[in-house]
């Protein structure tokens, strides 16, 4: 095997293995258990995809997909800074859906229907 | 020679990704799993811009190249410890292992301020 044989071989690897990793941080992206988790896999999606684009420079050739690369970086990092402020002001940990909230919401309400001189808890 | 060595550099750095990736995929909760995307994912990636370096071996891409792994390097922490902070600041409980936890009561609100030490009598 020619140095050059061995290098294209090894571009071909990178890509199936990057593959893989793409695959397990969407798994984990869409089992999530909190918003935290989600955003975290958002991250390292935007990782992962800067390092598809630097194999994808090797392996076409073409230098100006690099710039591409840096580009999704900042982009990243600035998505991530936002996510993490609305994580701190949204406040909530767990994953309730819109209804449910809703119908808490309902039920505490009906109370305070039902008992006026209930006070505020 | 350059090659086989250019090669395994770009494999090592697509492991690394799929380390990141795995962990991202199994381990127990939100801090530990930063552990794994912020450091083997910036890496792996960081690792295949500096291949970019030296197999264009011309100054001006290089140099984007090495521009663009500092850059990574700068904000990839930030980026972690402001998912990290954020992320304990809304409550989101470590995992039930977790041995120790310093900032445990250290928080007074839900915006984020830490109460200092005269407050805590």
């Amino acid at each position: 095997m020619t140095p050059e044989q061995f290098f294209d071989l090894a571009i071909l690897i990178s890509f199936g293995l990057s593959i893989v990793a793409f695959i397990f941080t969407i798994i984990r992206l869409i089992l999530g258990t909190t918003l935290a988790d989600r955003i975290l896999s958002l991250d390292m999606l935007v990782t992962l995809g800067i390092g598809f684009i630097a194999i994808f420079t090797l392996y076409t050739g073409f230098y100006a997909y690099l710039d591409m690369a840096i580009a999704l970086g900042l982009v990243g990092f600035l998505a991530t800074v936002a996510f993490a402020r609305l994580l701190m002001h949204r406040g909530e940990t767990n994953d309730t859906p819109a209804g449910d909230k809703l119908e808490d919401i309902e039920d505490e309400a009906d109370e305070a229907i039902s008992n006026p001189s209930g006070g505020v808890n | 020679m350059f090659y086989y060595f250019l090669g395994s550099l770009l494999i090592v750095a697509a492991i690394f990704n799929l380390i990141a990736a795995i962990g991202l995929l199994r381990l127990p909760d939100v801090y530990t799993r930063m552990h794994a995307a912020s450091k083997a994912g910036t890496f792996g990636s960081g690792l295949m811009l500096v291949t970019i370096a030296i197999h264009a071996g011309e100054i001006n891409i290089a140099s984007r190249a090495l521009a663009g792994v500092a850059f990574f390097l700068l904000t990839a922490p930030i980026s972690a410890h402001l998912l990290a902070r954020a992320a304990y600041v809304a409550g989101i409980d470590p995992w039930s292992g977790t041995v120790r936890d310093d900032l445990k009561g250290h928080y007074k609100d839900k915006q984020g301020h830490l109460s200092s030490d005269d407050d805590k009598d």
